[in-house]
This record gives structure tokens, C-alpha cells and sequence, in this order.
């Protein structure tokens, strides 16, 4: 009877983990529509292949070296138990640490789950890149930085932060951070801004005289499904990240990291509204989309302890910084056409600092120490990759191909061709 | 016969419509066109940054008519279309030099 119960547990947790995943995992399509609303119709095809293709390299270069480097699991994940080793003697062994742990604060799930769940946070911290760098950047560079964002940059600093590895033998983080508002979201955007320092803002994004022209998207609609889309996944990126269900107490902290991650959201898409309502007398609907979006980055380091008030009040501020961190950064000229940079690096670093609101092990110093480490490695490698792709096959369009769309000349394929003279009647 | 071209407000096109169909017009054209006239155009906000839509969305609508029924046409377009706004649009009149119905080969005021 004993046995049922831990065969249970496990089987939860499993359960749990996966379908925690499937959701981080919708999340791609989030991403992909939130991009495909927020760029020029010119633009679509190719967003939404580089979407759904960076997805592919993520899965692709997690499962042969990243889940090595991240959490020792083996090259071509050859530490991952297969379905002909999970014997009897494999699964007595695991009753038997079920025994002593109890339920204890450790998940017990099958090793396949924990990869799966992992994969999809991957191509998280990359989908922010897309956005970022949309409308000029060339696919193939794009994609080239994709395999080494995913199978080095990140798998490396989410080994010091989650599985708890010393910085080259230097030093050992004491950072928290419970789904990763700094190592996926804040390391997603130092990637994105590394790449958009070297790529320069869209042709006629910046006037001459400094002015600031509106380059608007080309489907509102699709922007709001992704966001609602993120929004949903994000209930498995944090309530997943408890990384177990079993027990009273967990499935307590489950519920509330469920509570609070909508609370933030709510909270940051009514603040982002009311500020820029305040700012530009209209309300703005790309505005409040990523003021969604940015409670949702400030309550993912720390989901768990905040009351649903102190949750909302996390979110609000994220959803206030979001609008004030899109303008600032078209001041200094640095385009980004989704407000990516902002929503995930500006905020994930609000994030990042909100833990100490709730959470007593918490310190400052540990947290600026890793936040510090998270953006200095991933910008400054990403910084180095970007600069060797520019050098060897240049990561920018022409002009011309620029003017024209990206969707002629890197997919020869427009997204609404019945639109294009010459399209089928 | 003339060729009647009219612009007008896109909300409109329905009264227009009626109007036509009411004096016994027996086809138009109608496209979805974009310009500007002095009612200019307006600016939008997207972001935070502010810019200015130089041509507004507007109908065109043509319409082959028997000399006999040019004014009465007119009238029937300019009082659906009339909203005492600025931007209601114009109604332009040309010669039309010949008029062939396809299927028969009928010409003249026979093809209208």
C-alpha cells in the first residue's frame, strides 16, 4: 500500500512536470503571435519561420549538449534513464529514496519529464531574441546565433544558477530565483540587446533630427492572442517551476504561484494602461499587451511567497517600468520592435530584486551578484558571437530587401500573397 | 452618356446604395480607394510616438448613366452621401464615348 502511494507521487510529479511543459511549450506560439501582430505585414512569413525554427534548434541543441553543460544529463541526453532500464530493480530503488525522503520538498519524476520541461524554457530565452531584432536582421544569422544561444550561452549560466555549479571554479552564486525572471527572461534580453546594439534600428525608425517615428504593427488582433497565449503558458513556466505537486503543502505553493502569476499579470496590464493613458492621452493596446507581460516577467523570480496584494503590487510596478523603459530606450535609439529588451530585461531585473520583498533567504548582495553574472556572461559572449556572424555573412539585410520586407528576399513568400499583384485571384 | 464618379465616406456606401437603386440604376462599381482632400489627414499614436495617416480610406464609386438621368443621379448620390462634415466627398462627371454589354454586343444606352 505504502509502494502505491510513492508509485503515485512519482506518477504525479510526472504528470505534472509534462503537462506544465506542454504549456511553456504553447508559449512559442505566444511568442510567434505577439511578433507576427507587432511587425509589418511585409515581415510576417519571416518572423513566423524564425519563430517556429529557433524552436526547433532550441529542442535540437538542448537534448545533445545543453542539458550536459545546464545539469550533467549526458551528451544526446545519455544519462536520461530509457524505457528498457527502468526495471524492477531500477524502480525498487526509486520506492526506496521515495521511503527516506518521505514527501519531502523533492520532487520524485521520471528523468525524461525534467528534460522536457527544461527544453521548452530554452527556446523561451530565445524566442525573446526574435522579437528584439525583427524586421532586418537576416534568418540565417539569426539562426546560427540560435544554436549557440541554446547549446552554450544558456545552458552555461543556468548551470551556475539552478543546478547550482561554481562560475568556472571562481565563485558559487547564492542568487534566487524560482522560474527565472534573470536566467530565461533578463538572459533573453541581454542576447536580444547584444544584437540589436550591432544591427542598428529599422530604416526610418529614427528621424535626422532625432525624431521618433511610429512604426506600427501590422496586426493588433494577433498581438493580443499571443499575449493571452504567454499568459496562459506562463501558469506552467512558474507553477511548474515548483517542480513538484504531491503533498499538502506543495500543491498549497502550486495553487498560490497560480494566484499570484495572474495576479501580476492583471496588475501590470492596468498599470501599463493607466501610465500611458497619463503619458499620451489614449489608451494604448501594445502598451497594456506588454504590461501583461511585464508583471508576468516581475512575479517569475518569485511566485511562491508573495501575498496576492504584494503579487499585484509587483506586477503594477513591472507594468509601469515596461512603459517608461519602451520610451527610454527609443531615446537612445535602440529599436526594438516588440519591446522585448524592456518587458524581459528591464523588468526581469525588477524581478530579479522583488524576491527580497517575500522571500527572507533572499539577499541583496546575492542577487545583484547574480544578476550581475547572468548579463555580463550572456551579453558579453552574445556580443561576441553577433560580431563574428556580422564579420563572416553580415547579420543585417540591405537596404533594398529591408524596404521591400524581409518575407521577399529571406522567404520569397509573403504571408498574404492575395494581397500582391500577381497573387491568385 | 456620362461616366458619374463619385467618392465618398465609407459609411455611406449602403445609403448611397439604396438611393441609386430607388431611381432605377441597374449597376455600379464600387473600389476602396485612399486619398485626401482638405479634410487632409489626422494623426495616430502607436507606442508612445505620433504620426500622421496622410490619406484617408475613402469609396469610388462609378456609374454609366443615359444622359436623361445625369442630374437626377447627382442628386440621388450628393443627398445620401451629404453628412454637412468636412470630408463628404465629390461627385465628378465625364463624357463616355461608348458602351459595349459583353455577352450581347449591345452598344450605347442599349449596354447601360
Amino acid at each position: 500500500m505504502e509502494n502505491n502511494i510513492f508509485e503515485l507521487q512519482y506518477a504525479m510529479d510526472t504528470f505534472y512536470f509534462l503537462v506544465c511543459g506542454a504549456l511553456v511549450m504553447w508559449m512559442a506560439a505566444g511568442f510567434a503571435m505577439l511578433e507576427a501582430g507587432l511587425v509589418r505585414a511585409k515581415n510576417t512569413t519571416e518572423i513566423l519561420l524564425k519563430n517556429v525554427s529557433l524552436y526547433a534548434v532550441a529542442s535540437m541543441m538542448y537534448l545533445i549538449v545543453g542539458y550536459h553543460l545546464m545539469y550533467d544529463g549526458g551528451l544526446f541526453l545519455s544519462g536520461i534513464t530509457t524505457v528498457a532500464e527502468m526495471d524492477d530493480t531500477a524502480v525498487a530503488a526509486i520506492l526506496d529514496a521515495s521511503k527516506e525522503a518521505g514527501f519531502g520538498d523533492m520532487g520524485e519524476y521520471a528523468g525524461a519529464s525534467d528534460f522536457f520541461f527544461q527544453v521548452v524554457f530554452v527556446a523561451t530565452a530565445m524566442s525573446i531574441v526574435s522579437g528584439a531584432v525583427a524586421e532586418r536582421m537576416k534568418l540565417w544569422a539569426f539562426l546560427a546565433f540560435a544554436v549557440v544561444m541554446t547549446g552554450f550561452i544558456y545552458p552555461m549560466e543556468g548551470s551556475w544558477t539552478w543546478n547550482g555549479d561554481s562560475v568556472f571554479g571562481l565563485y558559487s552564486l547564492n542568487y534566487s530565483d524560482y522560474a527565472g525572471s534573470g536566467i530565461v527572461h533578463m538572459a533573453g534580453a541581454a542576447a536580444a540587446l547584444a544584437g540589436v546594439l550591432l544591427l542598428g534600428p529599422r530604416k526610418g525608425k529614427y528621424g535626422a533630427d532625432g525624431s521618433i517615428r511610429a512604426i506600427p504593427g501590422a496586426n493588433l488582433p494577433l498581438a493580443t492572442l499571443g499575449t493571452f497565449i504567454l499568459w496562459l503558458g506562463w501558469f506552467g513556466f512558474n507553477g511548474g517551476s515548483t517542480l513538484k505537486l504531491g503533498g499538502i503543502g506543495v500543491a498549497n505553493e502550486v495553487a498560490n504561484v497560480f494566484l499570484n502569476t495572474n495576479a501580476a499579470a492583471a496588475g501590470g496590464l492596468i498599470a501599463a494602461l493607466i501610465v500611458a493613458r497619463l503619458l499620451f492621452g489614449k489608451a494604448d493596446l501594445t502598451m497594456a499587451l506588454n504590461g501583461a507581460l511585464a508583471g508576468l516577467v516581475a512575479i517569475t523570480a518569485e511566485p511562491a511567497d508573495p501575498s496576492p496584494l504584494l503579487a499585484t503590487i509587483i506586477g503594477a510596478i513591472g507594468g509601469a517600468i515596461v512603459v517608461f523603459s519602451i520610451l527610454g530606450l527609443d531615446k537612445v535609439k535602440i529599436d526594438d520592435p516588440v519591446g522585448a529588451i524592456s518587458v524581459h530585461g528591464v523588468v526581469g531585473l525588477w524581478g530579479i530584486f522583488a524576491v527580497l520583498l517575500s522571500d527572507a533567504d533572499a539577499t541583496f548582495v546575492g542577487q545583484l551578484v547574480g544578476a550581475a553574472t547572468i548579463f555580463v556572461w550572456v551579453f558579453g559572449v552574445s556580443l561576441i558571437v553577433w560580431g563574428i556572424l556580422k564579420a563572416v555573412m553580415g547579420i543585417r539585410v540591405t537596404e533594398e530587401q529591408e524596404y521591400e520586407g524581409v518575407d521577399q528576399s529571406e522567404c520569397g513568400m509573403e504571408a498574404y500573397p492575395e494581397f500582391l499583384p500577381g497573387g491568385s485571384s | 452618356m456620362k461616366l458619374i464618379t463619385a467618392i465618398v465616406k465609407p459609411f455611406k456606401l449602403d445609403d448611397v446604395r439604396e438611393a441609386l437603386s430607388d431611381i432605377g440604376v441597374q449597376g455600379i462599381t464600387v473600389t476602396e480607394v485612399k486619398g485626401f482632400g482638405r479634410q487632409k489627414g489626422h494623426t495616430e499614436l502607436y507606442r508612445g510616438a505620433e504620426y500622421v495617416v496622410d490619406f484617408l480610406p475613402k469609396v469610388k464609386i462609378e456609374i454609366a448613366v443615359a444622359d436623361g438621368v445625369v442630374d437626377q443621379t447627382i442628386e440621388a448620390i450628393t443627398k445620401a452621401a451629404n453628412t454637412g462634415k468636412i470630408g463628404d466627398g465629390k461627385v465628378f462627371v465625364s463624357p463616355m464615348e461608348q458602351v459595349i454589354r459583353i455577352r450581347t454586343g449591345e452598344t450605347g444606352e442599349d449596354a447601360i
